[in-house]
């Protein structure tokens, strides 16, 4: 009678986290598997991958998503932060950068909205030389102080006050392949809105 | 019909000798946890200490980013989800995995079996969240949130938690006892789910939206299957134990695990609200996080009534001051949670720091609390040393109680008017950045009162493990004991 009365207090236990897998996490899964990429996706260059990795490695993900909410639905759209995102947009995605914070704005299609590789090198460099009030954390690993530039090797410009004293600033191949990544992330390309992701702000109204 | 006194006299010492019989089993059960239990508690508190240290640096670095930016491993990106692992998977499940052992003893009433895998378990853990954490610092992040450990520390985690489950199962196998308390289904539940889940959610199944998916399935779902019955099954325990009355229904037990069990393994989505995924799955998780008030009510309920005409004793009680604490904020984080999952709620709070104010609040305000009103209780009983300085204990209570309530307070106004602020597209977006900043500062704020909180916890642990300071005779009440009402 033990003996029963606990089997079946675990089969009850396993099939209530089985079914919630299966549930939210299977069956979308599933059905996502027969979606296909819009023809204008591109797959990653190595660079890009690299930067991607760095991405990852410094943690942007804790302060940019990289989603956009469709119409009706917060101020995306009014924002002009790109159409809404669908599953297809991801399919080359692993690990996964939706993120869930907006400490600061997402990243969708920051490669459309700003084009600018030196703006970013010196974003990244330290974000208050562009933008005044960010309370991004400046990236000066990223970059290398020398005396000189050498061949091939643009060095940031800087007001004096944050340039080192007799050197300049150059940024490491791992800057560049984040900016890669970062001018990469345009999803601008058109999508048809259905199947997989029908539109929230319909359903919601 | 009373008894001659000879009589009386007999069965007054029969039940005397019952009582010490008791008595001494408990003090053996208690023993053969001891042990174990001081190891997973004391690796705990460590990790307690390095993760609120994380946390609050990583805070500050909101308010001043220029402070200690010239280096990658100490920057935002990588202490935050240091601070993350290091509260949840190394102070609430090493703390909870003590509570869990000596909880085992007593409700099983046997002595804890296989201690040998329990040691092995607690070192192995430790390596685990050390390389983890290690790793993060570095640049290996798994880049995923709750699962940024790299596979080997995943994998040294999960043995380590296997080990945990199989001598617990054991223990259980070997009980004593007909009846099998609430406290034991939730702890058996979850010694039953957590590996699964780890497992599957570090097996790497998934790409694109789908990973998306079972990322926050997994990120909800540690704290359904893991943190949260860590919690609840603290405070089934201590709150009737330290008032001295049963719990108020069996039946509403029952029915709160059930509902618990089948609502809240589904809610993992509402943290994708408005992003690309299908509605209906995202709908789903809405649902079952408004169903949620049924097993929450429960819960509450069954508390409550326990409680009722004696939650005067909280001012007696240290034990039962935190474990109140922590089960009213379980109410109210559950009831904040429905609500927050709902769309609208979600339109505003999603992507802001009204989110993170919300998590605390569920694992500081919830299970945090619970677990020090767990040690608090625990640890004079094995450690054979009352805690030194009652004050001491008050002093950590005001310090994090405070701090908990300037944290959430200030993160759920200033997140909730970002979000205001980010659905107003007039409102340029560096202004919305800007106008939450006055509140991160109430965020640090009220982390150094719970880090400094946490310091003074730490070292009045440390005592009693030592059995330093004045010795005490009896269990610390705030107040004389014959001013305590008998229950």
């Amino acid at each position: 009678m033990m003996f029963i009365r606990s089997f079946v207090f675990f089969l009850g236990v396993l099939a209530a986290f089985a079914l919630g897998w299966i549930g939210i996490v299977g069956v979308p899964d599933m059905m996502l598997a027969r979606i296909e990429a819009p023809p204008e996706l591109k797959r990653y260059t190595a660079e890009q991958l690299y930067g991607r990795s760095i991405y990852v490695r410094e943690g942007c993900l804790y302060c940019h998503s990289q989603q956009v909410r469709p119409e009706g639905f917060g101020a995306d759209q009014a924002r002009f932060w790109g159409r809404p995102s669908v599953p297809a947009d991801y399919l080359y995605d692993k690990p996964h950068l939706l993120g869930t914070m907006r400490t600061g704005p997402d990243l969708f299609n920051i490669g459309a909205r700003q084009t600018s590789e030196e703006w970013h090198l010196l974003h990244l460099y330290n974000p208050r030389l562009v933008t005044k009030g960010s309370i991004m954390p400046p990236h000066p690993w990223l970059f290398e102080e020398k005396p000189t530039a050498g061949p091939g090797e643009e060095a940031l410009v800087l007001p004096d006050s944050l340039a080192p004293a007799r050197k300049v600033v150059v940024p490491t191949a791992e800057a560049k392949a984040l900016v890669a990544y970062l001018l990469s992330l345009n999803h601008t390309y058109p999508v048809s809105q259905g199947a997989a992701s029908d539109d929230t702000a319909k359903t919601r109204r | 019909m009373s008894r001659p006194p000879a009589e009386r006299q007999v069965s007054r010492t029969i039940a005397a000798d019952q009582r010490l019989s008791d008595e001494l089993t408990r003090i053996g059960i208690d023993d053969s946890a001891a042990s174990p239990t001081v190891l997973f508690l004391a690796s705990g508190v460590a990790w307690l200490l390095i993760g609120s240290l994380m946390g609050l640096i990583a805070s500050v670095k909101l308010d001043l980013p220029d402070w200690l930016g010239g280096a990658g491993p100490i920057t935002f990106g990588r202490l935050r989800p240091v601070h993350l692992n290091a509260v949840t998977y190394g102070w609430i499940s090493l703390a909870g995995s003590g509570m869990i052992v000596w909880l085992m003893g007593r409700l099983c009433r046997t002595h804890i079996r296989w201690t040998a895998l329990l040691f092995l378990s607690a070192i192995l853990w430790n390596i685990g969240l050390f390389l983890g954490s290690a790793l993060v610092i570095l640049g290996y992040s798994g880049g995923m949130e709750w699962l940024e450990f790299p596979l080997p520390a995943a994998a040294v985690i999960a043995l380590a938690f296997i080990l945990f489950a199989l001598s617990m199962f054991r223990t259980f196998a070997a009980r004593q006892v007909e009846h099998v308390y609430v406290s034991l289904w939730y702890i058996l539940a979850s010694l039953t789910w957590f590996p699964l889940l780890y497992v599957i959610a570090n097996a790497g199944l998934y790409q694109g939206v789908g990973e998306a998916a079972m990322n926050w399935w997994y990120g909800h779902n540690a704290i359904t299957v893991w943190f949260t019955p860590i919690g609840l099954a603290g405070a089934y325990y201590f709150i009737p134990k330290v008032i001295g009355r049963p719990i108020y229904s069996y039946y509403l037990g029952l029915l709160g695990f059930w509902s618990f069990a089948l609502f809240y393994n589904w809610n993992g989505l509402h943290h994708l609200v408005g992003g690309p995924l299908p509605t209906w799955a995202i709908s789903v998780s809405i649902v079952a996080s408004l169903m949620m008030f049924v097993p929450v009510l429960a819960v509450a309920v069954n508390h409550h009534m326990t409680a009722l005409g004696h939650l005067s004793m909280i001012r007696y009680s240290p034990t039962l001051r935190f474990v109140v604490f922590g089960a009213m904020s379980y109410t109210a984080t559950s009831f904040q949670g429905s609500l927050e999952a709902t769309r609208s709620v979600q339109e505003v709070a999603h992507f802001t720091h009204y989110t993170v104010g919300h998590a605390h609040l569920g694992m500081y305000a919830f299970v945090t609390m619970v677990l020090f009103g767990a040690v608090y209780y625990i640890m004079p009983r094995i450690a054979k040393w009352e805690w030194p300085y009652p004050n001491l204990i008050k002093v950590h209570f005001w310090l994090s109680a405070a701090g908990i309530a300037i944290y959430f307070l200030s993160l759920t106004l200033g997140g909730w008017l970002q979000g205001l602020a980010m659905n107003t597209p007039s409102i340029p977006f560096i202004d919305t950045v800007n106008l939450t900043k006055p509140y991160l500062w109430g965020r640090a704020v009220g982390g150094t009162l719970m880090t400094i909180g946490h310091c003074v916890f730490a070292y009045h642990f440390l005592l009693v493990i030592h059995r330093a300071g004045p010795k005490r005779f009896a269990p610390v009440w705030f107040r004389k004991a014959e001013e305590v009402a008998a229950p």
